[in-house]
Parts: structure tokens; C-alpha cells; sequence
């Protein structure tokens, strides 16, 4: 039978019922370390891919107020419903109240997991009109004023990839896994 | 001789058009997504529009963080890196090369329906909306490419990578930490779509699709996949699309979309007659097959169950209809869907008791329209 040469028959998306065997096609080119190097910008909580450099609250102040103030306001306040607040740990939605409250205003320091996806995302995609354009001293120093804002670090702090990657955010532990699983119960 | 200029009312008496390049609608047929301008935000497709299950590629809806991207297919590439044997890069012409796929399936916004529930005074959605506003983040289509578990053993992939990271060509590098198990199930990059190139705001020349999930984990434009051994926590992973719960935890990675329907027509703003008439509508699971929709038409007293049209397909599209005589009084008009695991489409007095008043991603109630005397129809989402 044709179809046991192809190692049985299991039911692909496919809809013909038959599956290409697992087969090395040699499709793709070598990606070289500068290849990698170029596009690699991602960050972990774990501190891996955090580029050599610093900043502090104070160089980041500078920044903030020359690049992402007109947006994200004089003290990150932020300007609903287009630009998100990013400072702010009022006594309201302190406390992780989100779930009871969808007026609650979600801020780096109210919500934030990891304080590494700040420099990640800064990095990746701010300021909104000139993403990439921020050196990593500017990009550590902006999430330094970031974080000293919403009082996770001190005013005196540096940030460098050790210390960054040090910073524990105060709501980590309420993240959880996806418990929803289908089935007859709603979650 | 007499001339034969037919007045252009009457097509029968004059030559039609010629034949052009591309077709268009009728000029009396204008379906629009809506609301349309903004670079970081969304648009959401007609629903009430449509008929059968395929949304035409053109009138897909569109979540975007910076604006769609404009690529050169010639110098896109996909890098794949991490935790392989060998580090790879590959153009579209590479990928299709490859075995290829070609399935249906839905694509929907984790925020899909959280106008209808946080529009209007709190707790009091606005009767004005339309399909497309309540669940216009939702939309089906016939997507093409490679399994993305062949592109990945290429690369040869170490048994210590548990997660991959998929990155985005667009202005914000969009990224998401994917478990690499969904790779191994049923994940594509796709780079067609309804028989054409996948469309730009879609994710041209290439984009992840992972069928059931949160549409934001299918990346578009993809240009990077990184294999590695636990989440990158980016943005869209922790500051959005979580899930915050009232005994004050939040779910991350909620990734599969419960089912979920919705009555196209009779909806809001339509007025009808008494008589006959067809109750038509959409029902999806990102957990599998439809299993049935029911529909009431009296207020939720009784239900029956709605018609499936074949084919009903896993993680798509699946079009209900049901036969209803509107005899001319008030009542509304609900549809509830549910799938194969067993899971019934909750109200959303319900999702609220279990998950709290904050909740926004992932809301899934079932929606009703209110019918009046005079047959308008409105939006009743107190359910
Ligand atoms: C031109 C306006 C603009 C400027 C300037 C700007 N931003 Fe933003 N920022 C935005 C918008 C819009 C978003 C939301 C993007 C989205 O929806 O994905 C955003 C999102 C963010 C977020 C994520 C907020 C959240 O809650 O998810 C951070 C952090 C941020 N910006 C930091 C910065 C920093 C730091 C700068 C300056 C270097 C900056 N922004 C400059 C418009 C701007």
C-alpha cells in the first residue's frame, strides 16, 4: 500500500490523510552570528540579552521629558484613552484590585510583572514616532526614571544588566498559569 | 434605423461593462470595518455583512501596536535561532518550497466584546450597537503555508527549548513567548490567505497563525522565532493581554478562545416585519468543533437548537441559522454556542461572579437582541 511508505496515516490539517515523512529538506541559509546579532534584541527577567551600558533615575528624567512627556505626560500620567499611563501607585488600585475594578488604571508600578519588559519594550518600540532610536545608556536610564517614579528603585539608583535584572516587582507573585481548560465549568 | 441608447436603468438594452483587472463590490453593496484611523488600535470587520462563514480578506479585522509595516517580500527573511543545531534564515520563496497546508480557521482579539461590555454607563450596555461593534474582532479565513514543526526541525531543534519567542517586522517588533508544544500541534507560518498573499494588515509576506488562540499570539510579519527555555515576559505577555481575577491574581498566557456566538441578523440597527424569517449567526471555539447552538426567541424561556451548515470545521467559523415566526410582540432573541469539550457559552452575569467585575480579555457572553412591537432591534447585553 502506498500509504505505509509514508510510515502510516494519521489525519493531518491537511485533509488528505497522509503525512510527509520527517525528512531534513536543507531549505533556509546559514544565519551567521551577525545576522543574529542584528535582530536579537529581546530581554528576559533573568537578565539574558540585557546589552553592556547604564543610567540613572535623574539621566532618564531628561529623556522622558524630551521624548515620551508629549505622549505619556509631565509625570506619566498618561493622556486615556490613547496614551497609557505609565507611573502611578495611588492607594486605589493598589493592592492588585484590577479584577473587581476595570477602572483601575494599570501602571508599571501597580502591575508590571518583570522590570526587564520595560527596558524590552522601550527598546523595541518607543518613543512611538522614533522606535530604535534610543542608545542602550538612554534606554536604561529612561527605565530607571521609570521605575523610580513608581517608586521601585531609589531616586540614587544605577541600572545596569545586574541590576536591573535584580529588581523584583512588587506584584510578580500575582501572575498566574491559565487554569481554563474547557469542559462544562466556566473559569 | 432606430438608436439603442437604453436608458441606464434597464441593463437588458445596452452592452454591460468590459472585463478589468481586478473586480469590485457593487457600488450598492458597502461593507466598511470601522472605526479606522488609528495606528495602535482596532477596527472591527462587519459581522452583519456576511453570509456563510469566510470573511473576505479585505474586510478582515485589524488589532495593530505600531501601524501596519510596509515589506519588501524580496528582502524579508525569517530567522530562526536559540536553542538548534543551526541557526537559519528563510526567505518566502524558502518557505515555499516546503510542504504546505492549507486550513481554515478564526482569528479573534482577545478584547473581542469588550465594547459591549464596558461602552455605555457601567454594567449598562449601550442598546446602539451593532454586530460589528459587540463581536467585530473575530474573523474566519482560508490561510496557507508550513507547518511550523517543519521549519523548526530544519533548524533542529534541542530537547531543553521549551518556549519560542515569535517577533514581529512591524515598528514596536510585536513578540510573544509561545509554548513550543503548540509548534508540535498545529501551528503554520502562513503566507496566503483566501488564495492570495496574505494581505498587509494581515501580516505580509508572513505570519504565524496559531488556530483557536488570541489573535495577538499569531504574530504578523514575522521575522525572527527564538527557541528557548522559558517566557521572554514581554509587554503583550504581562502589561496586556492578561486576565485579572477579583481574588486578585492574573491570568497570563490565556491563550485558547472559549466559544462564543453571535446573531447576525436580526440585529441592531435593523427593523423587521412579522411574519417569517431567518435567525442567522456565527459560533466559534478555539477548542475544537461547534457541537450545537441553541437560539431562543422568547426571551430565554425556551431554546432549540439552531441549524449547522456543513462543513463545521475545528477552530472556525461555523454559520447557524433557525427559522423563526415573529408573531409582532417585544421579545429577545439569544444565541448560545457550544463545543466539543462540553463547554457551554456562559451569560455575563456569570463570567462576572466567576472572574470579577475587572474582567476584560477573553469576555464570551452570550448576547441577546431586543425585538419591540414596532420591530426595531436592539443590542441586550444585560445577560
Ligand atoms: C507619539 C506618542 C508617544 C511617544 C512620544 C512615546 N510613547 Fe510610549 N506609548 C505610546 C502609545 C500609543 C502606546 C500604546 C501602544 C500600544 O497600544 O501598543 C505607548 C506605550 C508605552 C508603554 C507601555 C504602556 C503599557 O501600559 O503597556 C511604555 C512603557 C511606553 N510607551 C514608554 C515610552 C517611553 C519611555 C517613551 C519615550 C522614550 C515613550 N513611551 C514615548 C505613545 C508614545
Amino acid at each position: 500500500m502506498l500509504v505505509s511508505l509514508y510510515g502510516g496515516c494519521r489525519s493531518g490539517g491537511g485533509g488528505a490523510g497522509t503525512r510527509e515523512p520527517k525528512r531534513h529538506y536543507g531549505l533556509g541559509s546559514s544565519a551567521t552570528a551577525a545576522d543574529i546579532a542584528t535582530r536579537d534584541v529581546d530581554v528576559a527577567p533573568d537578565g539574558e540579552g540585557l546589552p553592556p551600558g547604564h543610567g540613572t533615575p535623574n539621566e532618564g528624567q531628561g529623556i522622558y521629558a524630551r521624548q515620551c512627556a508629549s505622549c505619556h505626560g509631565t509625570r506619566g500620567e498618561g493622556k486615556p484613552p490613547l496614551y497609557p499611563q505609565l507611573v502611578g501607585r495611588d492607594s486605589i488600585a493598589e493592592g492588585f484590585r484590577f479584577g473587581k475594578d476595570p477602572r483601575l488604571s494599570k501602571t508599571i508600578g501597580n502591575y508590571w510583572p518583570y522590570a526587564t519588559t520595560v527596558f524590552d519594550y522601550v527598546r523595541r518600540a518607543m518613543p512611538l514616532d522614533a522606535p530604535g532610536s534610543l542608545t542602550s545608556d538612554e534606554v536604561y536610564a529612561v527605565t530607571a526614571y521609570l521605575l523610580s517614579a513608581n517608586r521601585i528603585i531609589p531616586a540614587e539608583a544605577t541600572l545596569d544588566s545586574a541590576t536591573l535584572a535584580a529588581v523584583t516587582m512588587p506584584y510578580v507573585d500575582r501572575f498566574v498559569n491559565d487554569d481554563r481548560h474547557g469542559g462544562r465549568e466556566v473559569r | 434605423m432606430q438608436q439603442h441608447s437604453a436608458p441606464a436603468s434597464d441593463p437588458t438594452k445596452a452592452p454591460g461593462a468590459p472585463t478589468t483587472p481586478v473586480g469590485s463590490r457593487s457600488p450598492a453593496v458597502t461593507p466598511a470595518r470601522g472605526p479606522t484611523g488609528s495606528a495602535s488600535g482596532s477596527s472591527f470587520t462587519p459581522l452583519q455583512d456576511f453570509e456563510g462563514t469566510i470573511t473576505p480578506s479585505d474586510l478582515h479585522f485589524e488589532v495593530h501596536h505600531a501601524g501596519v509595516p510596509t515589506i519588501d517580500p524580496a528582502k524579508h527573511t525569517l530567522l530562526v535561532h536559540g536553542l538548534v543545531d543551526r541557526p537559519l534564515l528563510f526567505s518566502l520563496g524558502d518557505l515555499k518550497r516546503f510542504p504546505q497546508v492549507t486550513r481554515t480557521c478564526f482569528i479573534e482579539c482577545a478584547g473581542n466584546g469588550v465594547l459591549a461590555w464596558h461602552n455605555g454607563p457601567f454594567g449598562k450596555p449601550d442598546p446602539g450597537l451593532t454586530p460589528q461593534q459587540v463581536a467585530g474582532m473575530t474573523s474566519n479565513s482560508e490561510w496557507t503555508g508550513v507547518p511550523l514543526k517543519i521549519v523548526l526541525d530544519e533548524a533542529g531543534v534541542s530537547r531543553r527549548a521549551k518556549w519560542f519567542l515569535a517577533e514581529g517586522g512591524d515598528a514596536c517588533l510585536m513578540a510573544r513567548s509561545i509554548p513550543l508544544e503548540k509548534a508540535y500541534d498545529d501551528a503554520l507560518i502562513a503566507w496566503a490567505q483566501n488564495g492570495e498573499a496574505i494581505r498587509p494588515e494581515q501580516g505580509f509576506p508572513m505570519r504565524l497563525l496559531l488556530p483557536g488562540w488570541e489573535g495577538s499570539a499569531s504574530v504578523k510579519w514575522l521575522r525572527r522565532i527564538e527557541l528557548g527555555t522559558r517566557p521572554w515576559m514581554t509587554r503583550w505577555e504581562t502589561a496586556t493581554y492578561t486576565d485579572p481575577l477579583a481574588n486578585g491574581t492574573a491570568r497570563q498566557f490565556s491563550f485558547e478562545m472559549d466559544a462564543r456566538s453571535i446573531i447576525t441578523t436580526p440585529a441592531h440597527p435593523e427593523t423587521i416585519a412579522p411574519g417569517w424569517r431567518r435567525i442567522s449567526g456565527l459560533a466559534w471555539s478555539g477548542r475544537g468543533r461547534i457541537a450545537r447552538v441553541e437560539v431562543s426567541t422568547d426571551s430565554g424561556l425556551t431554546w432549540s437548537n439552531a441549524r449547522l451548515e456543513e462543513p463545521v470545521r475545528s477552530k472556525a467559523h461555523t454559520r447557524f441559522t433557525h427559522m423563526w415566526k415573529w408573531e409582532g410582540g417585544e421579545t429577545v432573541i439569544y444565541s448560545r454556542a457550544a463545543d466539543e469539550t462540553g463547554y457551554v457559552q456562559p451569560t455575563r452575569a456569570e463570567l462576572i461572579r466567576v472572574r470579577g467585575a475587572g474582567t476584560q480579555y477573553h469576555f464570551n457572553p452570550v448576547y441577546g437582541w431586543r425585538v419591540l412591537p414596532n420591530g426595531r432591534v436592539f443590542f441586550y447585553g444585560a445577560t
